[in-house]
C-alpha cells in the first residue's frame, strides 16, 4: 500500500506540489492524470525518494521514505519519465548492474532471464542500449523497474514517444503487471489512463482536483446532470422561457444546427428530472424540440473542466 | 558500493577514456624515463616521479570529468538515488573506481623499475621508489576527491574537466603564490596546504604519518563535500 499525506514541495515561492494526499491499495492500478507541468513527476520523484518533500509524508508498506529510505526504496520499482539508462552498456550488463545496486537477493541469472522474457528483450540482451530504438529503451527502463519483483511499481509517462502498436503492447503489459503489483501510472493522456487504471487521481497546478474510480470520475466531479436539447426558435426567447423551470442551473448554446435552430446544454440539479417541464414549457411557447438527450458529462469533458478550472487560477505562488 | 566501483572501472574501458588516459600517461612517463634515466644513465627515479606530477594534475580531471556530471545530465542519477544504496556508498564507489583507474596508469613505473634492473648496478633505490609510488597514489587520491567534488557541481563534463585542471594547476603552483604574499602568516598558511610540500617527504623514501594524514584528510573532506552536494540537490 502506498499512502501519500499532505505532500508539499516548494521551489522558492513556487508551490510545485500543494498538499497532495491519496492512497493506493495493494493490487490497484492508480492513474495519475494531469496536464504537462501539473506536478506529476515531482510527486513521483518524492514518492521514490529521488527528491525530498518540503512537507508531508510518503509511506510504502509501513516504511516511511524519509525515515526508512532503504526499506521503502527496496519496495519500489521506478521508471522515470526519461529512463535512467547507461547507454554504453549492453541490456544484460545494465540489468546486472541494476540488480546489484538494488541489493536483490533472488538468483541473479534466472531472475534477469525472467524479466528479459517478460519485457520481450531476450533477443536484444547483448545489444548496446545506445543502439536500441526508443520503444526498446523504454522496455529496458521497465525491465530495471521490475527487477526484484517490487510490490510497488511507479511508472512516469511510460508510453511517451512510442508508436501506436508499442503503446498498445505497453498498456497490455502494465495491465498484466497490475495483477501482481500495486501500480502508480502517470500520464497526461486521458484515454490511456481510462484504459488501464482502476482509479484516477487528477492533479493540476500541484493540487489534487479529483480522486475517484475511473467509471465514477465524471459524476464525482459534476454537481448535476446535463440535458442536451435541440430547439427551434429565437435564442433569447428560448432561454427566457426555460429560465423559469425549477432545478435549472445554467443554459448555454452548444452550437447552431440549422437556420433558427440550436443545440442547448442545460445543466440542472442532479436529483431533479427536468425533461417533462422543459417539454411543457417549450410546447406552450410553440418552440419545437428536435432532440433531447439526458447525459452526464463525458470523462474527457470532466477532465477538461477540472484542469481548465484550476489552470484559470494561474500559477500558484 | 562494489557494483558502483565495477561499473565505474568498466565504463573507462568500454569508452576510449581509459585507454587514452593510460596512453598519455605512459607516453609522458616513457619520455621522462628515457630522458632522465636511460639517456643520463641514472637509476634515480625520483626526478621521473616529480616530473610526472604535472601530468597527474592534468590527467586526473579527465578521469573524473564524467563521474557525477554525466550521471546528472543523462538522468541516470535517478537510478542510483532511488535504489537502496546510501549516498556514501555511491560517492565512495565513484572515488575508488577513479582511483583504481589512476592506479592502472601507475603500473608503468613497475615496468620502468624492472627495466633499470637489467642494467649493471642499475636497480633503483626501492625505498625511494616505493615512497614515490605511495606519495603519487596519495596525491592522486586527494586530487580525485577534489575533481569528483567539482564534477558533482556541474552537468557538463567539459566544465568539470577544465575547472578540475585549473584547480590542479592552482594546487601545483601554490608555493609560488605563497612566495608572492608578503604577509608572513598568510604565506605560511598557504604553504602548509601545499600538496607539493607534503609530497616531497615521500620522494626521499620516508614514510611520513603527518603527510599521509594530510592527504587522507583531503580525501575525506572532499568526499564528504560531494556527499553534501548530492544531499542538498535532493532538498533544494
Amino acid at each position: 500500500m502506498v499512502e501519500v499525506k499532505n505532500l508539499v514541495k516548494t521551489y522558492g515561492d513556487i508551490r510545485a506540489v500543494d498538499n497532495v494526499s491519496f492512497k493506493v491499495e495493494d493490487g490497484e492500478i492508480l492513474g495519475f492524470l494531469g496536464p504537462n507541468g501539473a506536478g506529476k513527476s515531482t510527486t513521483m520523484n518524492i514518492i521514490t525518494g529521488y527528491i525530498s518533500s518540503s512537507g508531508g509524508t510518503v509511506t510504502i508498506n509501513d516504511a516511511e521514505i524519509l525515515r526508512d529510505p532503504k526499506e521503502a526504496k527496496k519496495q519500489i520499482g521506478y521508471l522515470p519519465e526519461i529512463p535512467p539508462l547507461y547507454t554504453d552498456m549492453t541490456v544484460q550488463k545494465y540489468l546486472e548492474f541494476m540488480f546489484a545496486i538494488k541489493k536483490i537477493k533472488l538468483p541473479k541469472a534466472e531472475h534477469i532471464k525472467e524479466v528479459l522474457s517478460l519485457t520481450k528483450l531476450t533477443d536484444h540482451k547483448k545489444r548496446l542500449i545506445k543502439n536500441l530504438s526508443k520503444g526498446y529503451k523504454q522496455r529496458v527502463g521497465l525491465a530495471q523497474a521490475l527487477l526484484g519483483n517490487p510490490p510497488v511499481l511507479i511508472l512516469d509517462e511510460p508510453t511517451v514517444g512510442l508508436d501506436p502498436s508499442q503503446i498498445r503492447e505497453f498498456r497490455t503489459l502494465i495491465k498484466g503487471l497490475g495483477k501482481k503489483h500495486t501500480v502508480i501510472f502517470s500520464s497526461h493522456i486521458l484515454s490511456e489512463v481510462q484504459a488501464i487504471c482502476d482509479r484516477i487521481v487528477v492533479i493540476n497546478n500541484g493540487e489534487v482536483v479529483a480522486d475517484a474510480k475511473t467509471d465514477e470520475l465524471s459524476s464525482a466531479i459534476t454537481s448535476g446532470g446535463n440535458l442536451a436539447v435541440e430547439i427551434e426558435g429565437n435564442v433569447s426567447s428560448v432561454v427566457s422561457a426555460l429560465k423559469g423551470i425549477t432545478g435549472i442551473q445554467k443554459i448555454s448554446v452548444n452550437r447552431k444546427t440549422a437556420e433558427d435552430r440550436c443545440l442547448y446544454n442545460i445543466e440542472h440539479k442532479k436529483d431533479i428530472d427536468i425533461r417533462r417541464a422543459v417539454f411543457a414549457v417549450l410546447a406552450k411557447n410553440n418552440m419545437p424540440i428536435f432532440s433531447m438527450n439526458e447525459g452526464g458529462m463525458s470523462l474527457e469533458e470532466a477532465y477538461l473542466k477540472l484542469t481548465s478550472k484550476s489552470t484559470a487560477k494561474g500559477g500558484k505562488k | 558500493m562494489t557494483a558502483i566501483l565495477k561499473k565505474e572501472l568498466g565504463s573507462f574501458f568500454t569508452s576510449a577514456v581509459g585507454y587514452v588516459v593510460m596512453a598519455v600517461y605512459f607516453f609522458f612517463g616513457g619520455l621522462f624515463f628515457y630522458y632522465y634515466c636511460l639517456l643520463n644513465a641514472s637509476k634515480d627515479m625520483a626526478t621521473l616521479f616529480s616530473n610526472m606530477f604535472m601530468i597527474t594534475v592534468l590527467i586526473i580531471p579527465i578521469i573524473t570529468m564524467k563521474s557525477l556530471s554525466e550521471e546528472k545530465k543523462q538522468r541516470t542519477d535517478q537510478a542510483l538515488l532511488t535504489s537502496p544504496l546510501g549516498l556514501g556508498e555511491i560517492v565512495i564507489g565513484k572515488f575508488l573506481g577513479s582511483l583504481l583507474m589512476f592506479v592502472c596508469c601507475l603500473v608503468i613505473y613497475l615496468l620502468f623499475a624492472v627495466t633499470l634492473c637489467f642494467f649493471p648496478d642499475g636497480a633503483p633505490d626501492w625505498s625511494v621508489f616505493i615512497g614515490n609510488l605511495a606519495g603519487t597514489i596519495l596525491f592522486g587520491a586527494a586530487m580525485i576527491s577534489i575533481d569528483i567534488f567539482i564534477s558533482s557541481l556541474t552537468e557538463s563534463m567539459i566544465i568539470s574537466a577544465i575547472v578540475g585542471m585549473c584547480a590542479g594547476l592552482a594546487i601545483f603552483f601554490i608555493d609560488t603564490i605563497a612566495n608572492l604574499v608578503s604577509i608572513d602568516w598568510i604565506s605560511t598558511a598557504i604553504t602548509s596546504i601545499s600538496f607539493v610540500k607534503h609530497y616531497e617527504t615521500y620522494t626521499s623514501g620516508i614514510f611520513s604519518l603527518s603527510d599521509t594524514v594530510f592527504f587522507l584528510s583531503v580525501v575525506a573532506l572532499f568526499n564528504f563535500l560531494t556527499l553534501r552536494v548530492l544531499e542538498k540537490r535532493r532538498w533544494s
